[in-house]
């Protein structure tokens, strides 16, 4: 019998294509295919480029302080029971010391998703590695490891927040680090149970027995390997620090004035929810479309990256 | 003539998936009479299991099947669910290849049972139960009453195989739908497991289809046999015709593949080339390899599980020397041992002249470059995230640091060509080949760096017997060429004899025979080497029908218990699970012939 026998080799060779198809390129194509996934990604690059680019075109800058409208309703607000009108330029109104809403919404997203993105990408980076050494050193090494990120689980992180604070007084940076110390917990965890798995795999003793080294192994098998789950995580990962983030901020914990983020506007908002409920809607929609945004491409994702057990 | 059972007409069971539709059964036309047994023979995606999900009813939520399926002259094919259970597990019964996951684990095996009888024939729970208790009898389940308390998970595989039987013969059945269901079981499971069914036809007048890629299995036990290929029944005859007078070439094909145990060297086929050489490559004396288990509670003590119990073997260069054994008995432990991946507890292990358990961790690995292996699974032992040309490169890449990447690429494009893989491949994934082109993907890897010895682990097991037949001329054709030695892994006894100079058979980590490959058929003097020979299903109707058995009762004991090495040499017996037991002595019987110490038979 022929070498080439092989009932999918025929086929194979009828299409001699060099190049070959990749999971991820299979990942992309399936993830492109669902429609909530896709229409949450262009979603959520409109909101990204309208962060970035949107405050260069409006007419007021985020700290322009105009006392002559003060909670003022945008002019299309549908209630005419409000208290004042902003005029035209205003297009989401204006918050309880004159300024534009819309300039403030979109500084507060470049803060919140600047938040998500960096911590999340600290704990990405604090976690794989961590989770990935455990899982693969295993034994007592792992034990320990675990252990201890119990501990740090166990610790109430609003306290440990306020504490930092405390001491070192409320700075943008200090958030990064407070949400960042609390997510990798949990992407250690995933990634080490990944690793468990993987580990048992029959490519990682191929790898050893082609006499690839323990730090080889983690770099080119399991890392590449526990990436599918990792990055549905992350998706997830990204709204829980914007939500972290928001609830720092509400409590009064976050980003100092003038600057905002979207957390302390809808803290703002809700204390004048019945006055002038636009101070709290915009902001919070914003949020929440956001979150659902990453949530379904997260959601898409997991269905592209691990089709078989939907 | 009689009304057949079952009937079926035109059938036609199609898929659909995101990669479009998927034709997996094309106008399937049989039937099936009053007690007979149809076997099924096709290969992997042949859509044979398909066809008889569809009979009944069972087919995938994406699957549609069309035609028609007439049971005792009744229409039944896409009849409502709740029609069909009536006649499901009463009238038509199935079992399934994986015995575990089709039985509820939280019940215990006796509730499983009565549950099935009391739903279909209404019994009183006692009257049930005694039923329950005489098909766990009929099934040949020892201590029956016992077993009915105990839960899936205690038994074997063998056992619950029964007693998924059992539960499928409760109610009477009139048609019993086998899918595999030996395939998941050791040899010498399997030929009790067919025994039983065998008598179940003749006692029990049910009529059977046995669905399998095995034509050995087939072979022993159906009247009439069809064979399919991706989707069509390419032919169908009583089980003579198409043994000794087969039609299609596809039939001939496959009974070509299959491998003999009572005749290693078949034409067509390549047989190991003779090897003469006398330098000793590798040197294993009295190896052990012990697992420290920890039994219940907190303070028990914790136990040593005997995987490799005091193995020696010298291997000579170019020769290829065969392990066979049963699950369980130590012949992967032996082998990743061997290769240094797993540490061992005492003896010795000497590559060329040097000791292995005595260079450093750096030596080790570039001792990798002349020890190499082949893995069981092509698919899960390639990394899904690298192309196949990465994966080949790879034991380059670490144990040939000074090799430039074109020098690699030129390499790997080489070897793929020695392996029958086109070399334009190099940059495709393995979820892109079939099962076959992955194990030559995995042959490439372990050749690549041209090592002295492979060891191949079950490299053959899990593919289709025509595809396994191609990896086999592949493997003892690189061996001529290379002149290298092989260790080849299989529990299948006629794949090891066939790519074997000499065959080592292992019992629960122990040697029980060792014998050159003419030997070890014609001359088994083991009573173990013996039942696994005949437990060695032969695609040929006749030998089987003709066959002597020689049967093991029970399961392979549990390798913790230490009076399970002296199952043939009962009389040294010391009858305590934790006593340190006689060990059997291997005695030369004749010149390069050793058999282990046991009572006669």
């Amino acid at each position: 019998m022929s070498i080439t026998a092989d009932r999918t080799g025929e086929l194979v060779s009828r299409a001699l294509d060099v190049k070959g198809r990749s999971l991820w390129e299979d990942a992309r194509r399936r993830l492109f295919r669902n429609r909530a996934a896709v229409v949450s990604i262009i979603t959520l690059g409109a909101i990204a480029l309208m962060a970035v680019f949107g405050p260069l075109f409006l007419a007021y800058s985020y700290d322009y302080i105009d006392y002559s409208v003060v909670s003022c309703a945008p002019d299309w607000w549908p209630d005419p029971s409000v208290l004042c009108n902003a005029g035209g330029s205003h297009w989401f109104g204006t918050d309880s010391v004159g300024r534009d809403l819309l300039v403030r919404t979109l500084y507060g997203a470049r803060v919140s998703l600047a938040v998500g993105l960096i911590a999340t990408l600290v704990s990405l980076i604090i976690g794989v590695a961590y989770g990935a050494t455990a899982g693969y050193l295993g034994g007592r090494i792992d034990e320990l490891m675990m252990r201890f990120v119990d501990v740090l689980y166990s610790i109430p992180y609003i306290f440990l927040v306020i504490i930092l604070m405390v001491i070192f007084n409320r700075n943008f940076f200090l958030l990064f680090v407070a949400i960042g110390a609390v997510e990798w917990l949990t992407m250690s965890r995933i990634v080490r149970g990944q690793t468990l798995s993987i580990k048992q795999k029959e490519f990682i003793e191929a790898a050893r027995a082609s006499g690839v080294n323990g730090f080889g192994i983690i770099t080119r098998h399991i890392v590449p390997n526990v990436f599918g789950p990792v990055i549905v995580y992350v998706t997830l990962t990204v709204p829980a620090s914007i939500l972290a983030e928001s609830f720092l901020s509400f409590l009064g914990l976050g980003i100092q004035e003038p600057l905002t983020s979207w957390g302390v506007l809808i803290s703002e908002g809700a204390n004048q929810m019945e006055t002038a409920p636009w101070m709290l809607i915009f902001p919070a929609l914003f949020m929440a479309i956001t979150l659902f945004c990453f949530n379904f491409i997260g959601d898409g994702l997991r269905d592209a990256l691990d089709p078989k057990d939907r | 003539m009689p009304q057949p059972i079952l009937e079926v007409a035109d059938l036609n069971v199609t898929f659909t998936t995101p990669d479009g539709m998927v034709h997996a059964v094309r106008d399937a036309n049989f039937h099936i009479d009053e007690s007979e047994c149809l076997g099924v023979v096709g290969e992997s995606g042949s859509g044979k299991s398909q066809l008889f999900l569809a009979t009944i009813g069972l087919l995938a939520a994406n699957g549609k099947a069309s035609g028609s399926v007439k049971y005792r002259g009744r229409e039944i094919l896409n009849l409502s669910q709740p029609r069909l259970n009536k006649l499901r597990g009463s009238k038509i019964t199935m079992i399934f290849q994986d015995p575990l996951t089709s039985l509820t684990p939280h019940m215990t095996v006796g509730a499983q049972i009565i549950e099935s009888l009391r739903t279909h024939s209404g019994l009183p729970y006692g009257v049930a139960e005694k039923r329950a208790m005489e098909v766990l009898e009929l099934v040949r389940i020892p201590e029956a009453a016992r077993r009915m308390r105990q839960f899936p998970h205690e038994l074997s595989g063998g056992m619950r195989q029964r007693v998924m039987i059992a539960m499928a013969t409760a109610c009477g059945p009139d048609l019993l739908i086998a899918d595999e269901p030996t395939t998941a079981l050791d040899v010498t499971v399997q030929a009790q497991i067919l025994e039983i069914m065998r008598d179940l036809k003749t006692e029990l007048k049910t009529a059977i289809v046995l669905v399998s890629h095995d034509m050995g299995v087939i072979a022993g036990i159906a009247d009439r046999v069809q064979v399919m290929r991706n989707g069509d029944i390419v032919e169908a005859g009583p089980i003579d015709d198409i043994f000794y007078r087969p039609r299609h070439d596809y039939t001939k094909m496959l009974l070509d593949a299959m491998p003999r145990v009572d005749n290693p060297d078949r034409k067509g086929h390549a047989s190991p080339a003779p090897t003469a050489k006398p330098e000793v490559l590798l040197n294993v004396d009295d190896l052990k390899v012990y697992f420290p288990v920890r039994g219940k509670g907190i303070f028990s003590k914790t136990k040593p599980l005997r995987a490799v119990d005091g193995v020696s073997f010298t291997l000579h260069q170019g020769e290829t020397l065969g392990i066979v054994g049963e699950s369980g008995c130590g012949k992967s432990t032996l082998a990743r041992t061997v290769l240094t991946l797993l540490p061992k507890t005492h003896g010795t292990v000497v590559w060329m002249t040097r000791d292995l358990s005595q260079i450093s961790e750096s030596d080790q690995r570039r001792l990798r470059k002349e020890l190499q292996i082949v893995f069981q699974d092509p698919l899960a032992s390639l990394d899904p995230r690298m192309t196949i040309g990465e994966s080949i490169a790879e034991p380059l890449k670490t144990l040939e640091r000074d090799l430039s990447r074109d020098a690699i690429k030129s390499r790997v494009r080489d070897i793929m060509n020695q392996v029958g893989l086109e070399p334009g491949w190099i940059n495709r994934y393995p979820h892109e080949f079939s099962g076959g082109q992955n194990q030559r993907v995995g042959i490439a890897r372990a050749m690549v760096v041209k090592p002295k010895l492979v060891i191949c682990d079950e490299a053959v097991s899990a593919l289709d017997v025509s595809i396994q037949a191609q990896i086999i001329d592949l493997i003892v054709k690189l061996q001529a060429d290379s002149g290298m030695s092989m260790i080849f892994i299989s529990h299948d006894l006629s794949v090891v004899r066939q790519i074997s100079h000499r065959v080592m058979v292992l019992y629960l980590g122990r040697v029980v025979e060792f014998a050159d490959r003419e030997t070890i058929y014609k001359d088994a003097r083991h009573p173990y080497t013996k039942a696994l020979i005949s437990a060695v299903p032969i695609p040929d109707p006749k030998a089987e029908r003709a066959k002597k058995r020689v049967r093991l009762s029970g399961d392979l004991p549990s390798p913790l218990d230490s009076r399970a090495q002296l199952s043939f040499l009962k009389s040294k017996l010391i009858d305590d699970f934790d006593a340190e037991q006689y060990r059997p002595k291997l005695i030369e019987v004749a010149p390069g012939h050793l058999v282990a110490e046991h009572d006669p038979v």
